[in-house]
């Protein structure tokens, strides 16, 4: 039988931190989305997995992980930007089911494609993290790997960014106000159109940092874009469609209760979260932090 | 009678006559891609009385193809493989698991209710992955006997694969003609008003929930006599039937075929599963091709198949009128 010692908890608890703060990497763009423009994006896990494997290549033929971690989430930000452009912006009025149809098969053709691309799918790549941050480093009676602290303090780190831009900075305030009402903020003489593409550019950015942060913590693996989105998706309807509060706090609750409970039942794991997402939706229909509607 | 009425009864007709006379005249490969399709055309209807009709979009349906079939399997192995026994042994399981989740997943709508469906359809997915002794855990559930009927010293069993497919085709026809029948009715013209208006419904006097909860049912139910025919066919029903990506593919049937139609789901699902019948075996790319076409879809066939076909009649009829006016 397991035994709870204390040194368990500390390195489960950590564990699901790092797992929480990718979560919430793809749940802020996933909910903002969804709280501004109403589209449901079923291709965020693509933009994930398309970020750890470009931050992969990009990596190995520059032998700089750091090179990786920012070129890798522009690329993918261009192609979310170019994707909102040209294939959901003449979406707009159509209902949830054109854009489950389209970033479907976006997400089909990515998964494919990473499939296709020559030394990237089909098998399991490891992802060694940079060798400033190998290693691990004494941790109560036993080690902990240095590079999962440095992705918990980068993950903090940027939650704490995004949620001061969001609540403090003008682009906060027209983003917030775009979730409330984008007819209305583009009434105002903002340029709504463009505000939608770069929220969603930055979001499928967020989501590729997530898969080049994570990359070295999990390897790559087909079939990483869907288990992920599935994930976040829960996170998003947990916290609240359109807050970022939601999805910080969402996150960390399915990323902690997921990893304990893989952790102690691995038998019943996947009750635990959609069992959490079930409670919360039949108490609060709109999540933790979501408005009353 | 209208001339649009009389060219859909002489389609009709037609497509009912290729039905029967296919299994003589076309091999076992169409014979069983056919009988597949007719499956999961009930699926992929059933699952359009809820969202094309009701206007809840269900994201867990294959939860019930797969209790469906689950059952189905484990009644055949263990009680009988008659399916007078089986079956409504099967679709009772069915209807109690709609009854719960239908239940509570009602409560929400819009997005809520896609995520509690798909949810639901997770720990059903999760039971059938641990449940070992029931389910056969991973390995799934093998050598499920061929499906028989037998009543009194009377017995046929459907070892041939023509006979299954007209096994099937019963089902089909009955399950078509009594959604169709149910779509049409008061209680479906109220379903369509809840998806317009719930609130002004329920402002009438009507209780939404009530009839929402009757369409989930419905809908679980069909999805169920979908599941136990597929046991029978397949003969093996594994967790995959029930993962969330089944639910993801009956959706896409529903939305390519056009939702809002009985017969646009059923050629979603022939779409989808020819596509991938013949693609899959064609090339290694077949994602890359079905991921485009759904994208197309969305562009250039904004109602999916039902609404290029309705295009199509309109155009004639409009040319007829045209020629005739001349």
């Amino acid at each position: 039988m397991l035994n709870l010692t204390p040194d368990f908890i500390l390195i489960q608890f950590f564990n699901g931190l790092a797992y929480s703060l990718l979560l919430f990497l793809l749940a802020a763009g996933l909910s903002i989305i969804f709280g501004m423009m109403d589209v449901m994006n079923l291709a965020h896990g693509s933009f994930y997995m398309l970020g750890a494997y470009t931050g992969y290549s990009i990596a190995r033929a520059t032998s700089s992980f750091w090179l990786a971690l920012f070129i890798a989430p522009l690329i993918v930000g261009l192609v979310g930007f170019g994707i909102e452009r040209m294939l959901l912006r003449p979406l707009k009025g159509r209902g949830h089911l054109d854009q489950v149809l389209l970033t479907f098969g976006l997400a089909l053709v990515v998964a494919d494609f990473v499939r296709a691309v020559p030394g990237w799918g089909g098998e399991v790549h490891a992802f060694p993290p940079p060798i400033e941050l190998a290693g691990s480093i004494p941790f109560g009676s036993g080690q902990y790997p240095i590079y999962r602290l440095f992705a918990i303090g980068v993950g903090l780190l940027l939650a704490a960014i995004l949620g001061l831009i969001i609540s403090r900075t003008q682009i906060g305030a027209i983003v917030r106000a775009g979730v409330a009402d984008a007819e209305m903020v583009g009434g105002l003489g903002i340029n709504i159109s463009l505000v939608f593409s770069i929220v969603f550019a930055v979001g499928a950015g967020l989501a590729a940092f997530g898969g080049v942060m994570t990359a070295p913590i999990v390897s790559l693996v087909p079939g990483m874009d869907a288990r992920t989105l599935i994930a976040a998706l829960i996170v998003v309807v947990v916290g609240g469609l359109g807050t970022l509060r939601g999805a910080f706090w969402g996150s960390l609750l399915i990323g902690e209760v997921d990893t304990f409970g893989r952790a102690l039942l691995p038998d019943y794991a996947l009750f635990f979260i959609y069992g959490i997402m079930v409670g919360v939706l039949l108490l609060r229909p709109t999540g933790l932090f979501g408005r009353k509607t | 009678m209208p001339r649009k009425t009389l060219l859909t009864y002489a389609i009709a007709i037609v497509v009912l006559a290729l039905l029967i006379l296919l299994p003589f005249a076309t091999g076992s490969f169409i014979i069983k891609t056919v009988t597949e399709v007719l499956i999961f055309g009930i699926f992929a209807m059933s699952l359009d009385l809820l969202i094309g009709y009701t206007g809840l979009v269900s994201f867990g349906h294959a939860a019930f193809f797969g209790i469906g079939a689950y059952a189905a399997g484990y009644f055949a192995l263990k009680t009988s493989p008659n399916i007078l026994i089986s079956m409504p042994l099967a679709l009772l399981v069915v209807i109690a698991a709609a009854l719960v989740i239908g239940y509570f997943s009602i409560r929400a709508s819009g997005v809520y209710f896609l995520m509690l469906t798909l949810a639901f359809s997770q720990m059903v997915y999760a039971i059938a992955d641990r449940w070992t002794d029931v389910t056969g855990g991973s390995n799934g559930l093998a050598g499920i006997p061929r499906p028989l009927v037998q009543i009194g010293g009377l017995q046929y069993s459907f070892d041939d694969a023509t006979a299954r497919y007209f096994l099937v085709l019963v089902f089909f026809l009955v399950s078509y003609l009594v959604l169709r029948q149910i779509v049409n009715s008061q209680f479906g013209h109220a379903l369509i008003g809840i998806r317009e208006n719930e609130t002004r419904l329920r402002a009438i006097g009507y209780n939404t929930t009530r009839f929402k909860l009757a369409a989930f049912v419905i809908a679980g139910l069909f999805a169920g006599v979908a599941g136990v025919l597929y046991a029978g066919f397949n003969r093996f029903v594994s967790t995959g039937e029930l993962y969330w990506t089944a639910s993801g593919q009956v959706l896409i049937m529903v939305i390519i075929g056009g939702a809002g139609t009985l017969v646009g789901p059923v050629l979603g699902a022939a779409l989808i599963l020819i596509l991938q019948n013949m693609v899959s075996s064609a090339t290694d790319r077949w994602p890359t091709i079905l991921g485009v076409i759904f994208i197309l879809f969305v562009f250039a066939a904004r109602y999916g198949v039902m609404g290029l076909v309705r295009q199509i009649f309109t155009r004639i009829s409009a040319g007829e009128k045209s020629s005739a006016q001349k």
